[in-house]
């Protein structure tokens, strides 16, 4: 145990606990979504991840951004991010989608018991990853590094490179857009009311299937947008990337409230923070396990998560 | 028998119940009545646990039903239904009855998966030879003269006595030839009744009654009165909340009026009736007015 | 595409209407019949590996051998059962329990572990039970207490955790595993037994190149722990589970004390799960943090929810299927796992009640068909 170590860089790990907190933020997101809605456990949402992570480097390839590329201009990068944000949010938007008409619901339509949602859920995310495996041969793919940290600022002792930045702020970026829609737009009242009380929405005329397509494609959207973050942060996928991205991603929707976007973005960055600080204090293999723990904790404490349940809620 | 002594109960900022008083005596049947959302649940709520009052005592037979489990306030004595249905619905009848019964009885799990708890049976007790086959017959015998030597699992005779009581019950509330069925499959009317039986199951002196003739006709209601009755003849004391006044009229000897969370009146059906605050509360009209 | 979706529709009902009419049949047998009937069946599941049965033995690996994963994997559904198909608690991090059992007996058995005791194997396995069962209730204690979704990810925070915690820990020996983990006898076979095929006599019971031991052992385990659970499930303690799966805060009311039952049921789980680690592992007399993945947890989850959640004998089905499928066509080896996931689609799409559902989810399942027309 190294209590010293996180004290002496409690800054840096801070930071670096952020980056990678935002991404499960991101991820965390659509598993609320799906939750808050349909109260259902979205397991194959980190194979929606995955797939984004695939597209992300089919279309930088496409577009001349293949491995052995030299690095573009500020502005060249500017515009691979924003191709692959929008290839992988739609990309994974559909597969989101897919997922949607094809594992749950022909379930719905029948009323079937939780549990078999759940194992459908289970067969789709199987399907999925080992699609991908076969395809690549589970080989992991690479890509050339769109952004070279270099350091922009330093904060209590920490560097902090423009990396870091640009992630953070994209997921931030993207949490106010969602949670704006949410909140503001028509769209996203219906949302909200199916969140909260599905038989009043539809006796209100909200259209629930619509409503969770929808939130569907958002959570899927903010999967594929996360994937790109991650490519850019680590520069390398393989098939079964989703499977541990999906499950802190869970497990910081938990944390935060289920069903809560704020909770998610919330959960997402403290479970960054904190597994950082964890790694830290007792060696990087036992992160996930500080992870963990941190989230039996919490549950004892607030069974319901730090924020609280409800979608419907969401702005009081 | 069950004392309700000045409950308060507040959610939030809401007072569901304020300072509730009032006696429910060994033996009779007391209507709870009043006007929905005059927290006529939520008061048997607080008596079974599920809400903990805010202020205020609750006693069964002079003992504090406050801070207990649920599962014990329900072995003290108090069963209830609900006015919402809430069987175990992929469960027959009778399996939904025996939970109930299983409220008293003492096999232990390891007692179940072992067995080894034997109780000596005597040999009229034992079961009949009925197989003529040679087989059947010699494996018939076999087990007589085990059970004979080693008694009966406690679990085995818990069991057997378990289902004669738990038809028995059936038969009382009228759904005996629907025990195999399961719960879901049951009528409305049916499932109300088995409410009640599976309640009875766990032996309760004070038997709570939430809206039982909820959805009823008239000549269904006419059978429950009878039932209720039948019941409290049992020594079964019997609390009934009830929104129909003509059903409680008829069948209690005592009612309690709610309203807006506070009791308004108190006395024989015959006294509330004539009551100028439950008329008011009943018919909207303002108390001085009536 | 529609006709044949319909089409197989229909085929599946009348197999599934077939089964129950078996079941019918079978439960209207005179009961010295049925022990009869059971008895000439587990005989024959004895003698699987002496019988050369085209078809259904695998080529390309030991028969035996996958008998004996087949017998572990339904001793583990049995286990997983009675947390899922019984209690109604989802358990997704089962494999920790597993692992636990597993290693008490390595590290206890075994010379080579850190910890320098070397107890036989008929002393290690029961505190392998034990311990599993302790690690059960540990797990359970603060974690019943939450709603149901979130057992599910804590539980497989738990598996998470016991696997890095092999993997990492000095008492596991880390990545480097333990050998020599204790096989239950170190006995050989007698002349007597050598009338049965692939028994030959001065060659240990217990040993890797012959497996038939193990799987006679681990089949015995299996009817000895399905036999008890069914004495649980039909007294009051699986009532008591059945309620607390359909409302546990009605069943808390009619007198049953959830929280308890919730345990109970934790610890009975996690003991089979800890059994079976232990079985598997004397077998493979080598042991390290591979082979402990959340995913191999997860799928043993869908065995029992495909078998039919609720019944022994379905999810019995399921893990052999799980179990076996693998082995028996080892060509699609890439394309497995990707099978099994349509497959899992499809199921829950036309047999949402598992192949050999309970009998109360059968008749549940048809109202259920009956009334879709209507809504």
């Amino acid at each position: 145990m190294n209590f010293q170590f996180v004290l002496d860089n409690l800054a840096a790990l801070t930071v670096t606990g952020l980056t990678q907190g935002s991404i499960y933020a991101l991820v965390a997101l659509g598993y609320t979504l799906v939750y808050g809605v349909l109260r259902l456990i979205n397991f194959a949402h980190s194979e929606v991840f995955m797939i984004g992570t695939f597209t992300t480097t089919i279309i930088w390839a496409a577009l001349g951004f293949g491995v052995g590329a030299a690095a573009p201009s500020t502005l060249g990068v500017l515009g691979l991010i924003l191709a692959a944000v929008l290839a992988a949010g739609a990309a994974s938007g559909a597969t989101a989608l897919v997922v949607e008409r094809v594992a749950y619901r022909p379930l719905r339509k029948r009323n079937a018991p939780p549990l078999i949602f759940l194992i459908s859920a289970i067969g789709a995310s199987v399907a999925l990853m080992e699609a991908a495996g076969a395809i690549t041969n589970r080989q992991p793919r690479g890509m050339p590094s769109l952004v070279f940290p270099k350091v922009q600022f330093s904060i209590f002792g920490a560097d902090v490179t423009n990396l870091q930045l640009g992630i953070i702020f994209s997921a931030l970026l993207m949490w106010v857009g969602l949670d704006t829609f949410i909140n503001r737009s028509r769209l996203g009242r219906g949302v909200r009311a199916v969140a909260q009380n599905p038989e009043v929405a539809a006796l209100m005329g909200v259209n629930k299937d619509r409503v969770i397509m929808l939130i569907f494609i958002l959570g899927g959207a903010m999967a594929g947008a996360a994937s790109v973050l991650y490519d850019v942060k680590v520069g390398l996928t393989t098939y079964s990337v989703g499977f541990l991205i999906g499950i802190k991603a869970f497990t910081a929707a938990v944390l935060g409230g289920i069903g809560n976007l704020r909770g998610a973005l919330l959960g997402g960055l403290l479970l960054g923070v904190v597994e950082n600080y964890g790694a830290g204090v007792f060696g990087n293999q036992w992160m996930d396990v500080v992870a963990f723990l941190v989230l039996v904790v919490v549950l004892l404490f607030r069974p319901n998560g730090l924020l609280g349940e409800s979608l419907g809620r969401a702005r009081a | 028998m069950l004392e309700v002594d000045n409950v308060t109960i507040r959610f939030g900022g809401v007072v569901a119940l304020d300072g509730v008083d009032f006696v429910v005596r060994e033996g009779e049947i007391l209507g709870l009545i009043g006007p929905n959302g005059a927290g006529k649940t939520t008061c048997f709520n607080a008596i079974t646990g599920v809400a903990k009052p805010t202020k205020g005592a609750i006693r069964f037979n002079g003992e504090s039903v406050a801070g207990r489990k649920r599962y014990k306030i329900t072995r003290l004595g108090i069963a209830r239904t609900f006015q919402n249905i809430r069987l175990f619905p992929e469960m027959t009848a009778l399996e939904n009855v025996l939970v109930g019964a299983d409220a008293r009885h003492k096999t232990s799990v390891v007692g179940a998966l072992l067995r080894v708890y034997r109780v000596p049976v005597k040999r009229h007790e034992l079961a009949e030879v009925t197989a003529t086959g040679g087989l059947a017959r010699l494996a018939q015998q076999a087990r007589r003269t085990g059970q004979r030597f080693f008694g009966l699992s406690r679990h085995t005779l818990e069991e057997r006595a378990a289902r004669a009581k738990a038809t028995e019950l059936l038969r009382l509330v009228g759904i005996d030839v629907r025990a195999g069925e399961l719960a879901r499959n049951l009528s409305y009317g049916e499932q109300r009744r088995l409410e009640i039986a599976r309640a009875l199951a766990t032996e309760p002196g004070l038997l709570c009654l939430d809206e039982p003739a909820a959805g009823f006709n008239p000549a269904e209601k006419e059978e429950l009165l009878a039932l209720i009755r039948k019941i409290r003849d049992t020594g079964v004391t019997v609390l009934l909340i009830e929104h129909d006044m003509r059903l409680v009229m008829g069948v209690t000897d005592r009612i309690v009026v709610m309203e807006f969370g506070k009791k308004i009146a108190e006395g024989t059906p015959a006294e509330v009736r004539e009551n100028p605050k439950v008329i008011a509360a009943y018919l909207g009209v303002p108390a001085d007015a009536a | 595409m529609n006709a044949l979706l319909e089409s197989a529709r229909r085929a599946d009902e009348r197999r599934a209407k077939a089964a129950i009419g078996i079941r019918d049949r079978w439960s209207s047998l005179p009961r010295p019949w049925r022990i009869a009937v059971l008895i000439a069946f587990i005989a024959l599941l004895y003698s699987l590996p002496g019988l050369d049965i085209p078809l259904i033995t695998t080529p390309d690996t030991d028969f035996t051998s996958v008998l004996f994963l087949c017998a572990v994997y339904v001793l583990v559904a049995v286990g997983l059962n009675v947390v899922i198909g019984l209690a109604g608690l989802l358990d997704l991090g089962y494999i920790g329990f597993y692992a636990v059992g597993a290693y008490t007996v390595a590290i206890l058995g075994s010379p080579n572990s850190p910890v320098v005791v070397k107890y036989p194997w008929i002393v290690c396995v029961p505190i392998a039970i034990a311990v599993a069962m302790l690690s059960g209730v540990i797990l359970g204690w603060p974690t019943l207490r939450l709603r149901g979704d979130y057992l599910a990810i804590v539980t497989l925070g738990f598996g998470e955790i016991i696997r890095v915690f092999a993997l990492n820990s000095d008492i596991t020996n880390g990545n480097r595993g333990i050998n020599a983990v204790p096989t239950p006898s170190e006995a050989d076979w007698p002349s007597w037994m050598t009338w049965f095929p692939t028994i030959h006599e001065g060659r240990p019971v217990f040993s890797v190149s012959s497996v038939i031991g193990f799987y006679w052992l681990a089949l015995t385990v299996v009817i000895i722990c399905m036999l008890g659970v069914r004495r649980l499930e039909r007294s009051r303690v699986g009532r008591s589970w059945l309620a607390i799966r359909e409302d546990e805060e009605a069943a808390e009311l009619m007198g049953v004390p959830t929280f308890k039952y919730k345990l109970w049921a934790f610890a009975i789980g996690a003991a089979l799960g800890g059994l079976s680690g232990a079985l598997f592992f004397s077998k493979q007399t080598f042991i390290n943090a591979q082979g402990f993945d959340l995913f191999t947890s997860i799928l043993w989850v869908a065995a029992v929810v495909i078998g039919g959640a609720g019944n022994q004998l379905g999810v019995a089905v399921g893990a052999i299927l799980l179990a076996y499928l693998p082995e028996r066509f080892r060509e699609f080896t890439d394309y497995r796992l990707l099978i099994f996931g349509v497959a899992l689609i499809v199921m829950t799409i036309f047999r949402p009640q598992g192949l050999l559902p309970s009998r109360r989810r059968t008749v549940e399942l048809e109202d259920r068909a009956k009334e879709a027309p209507v809504a």
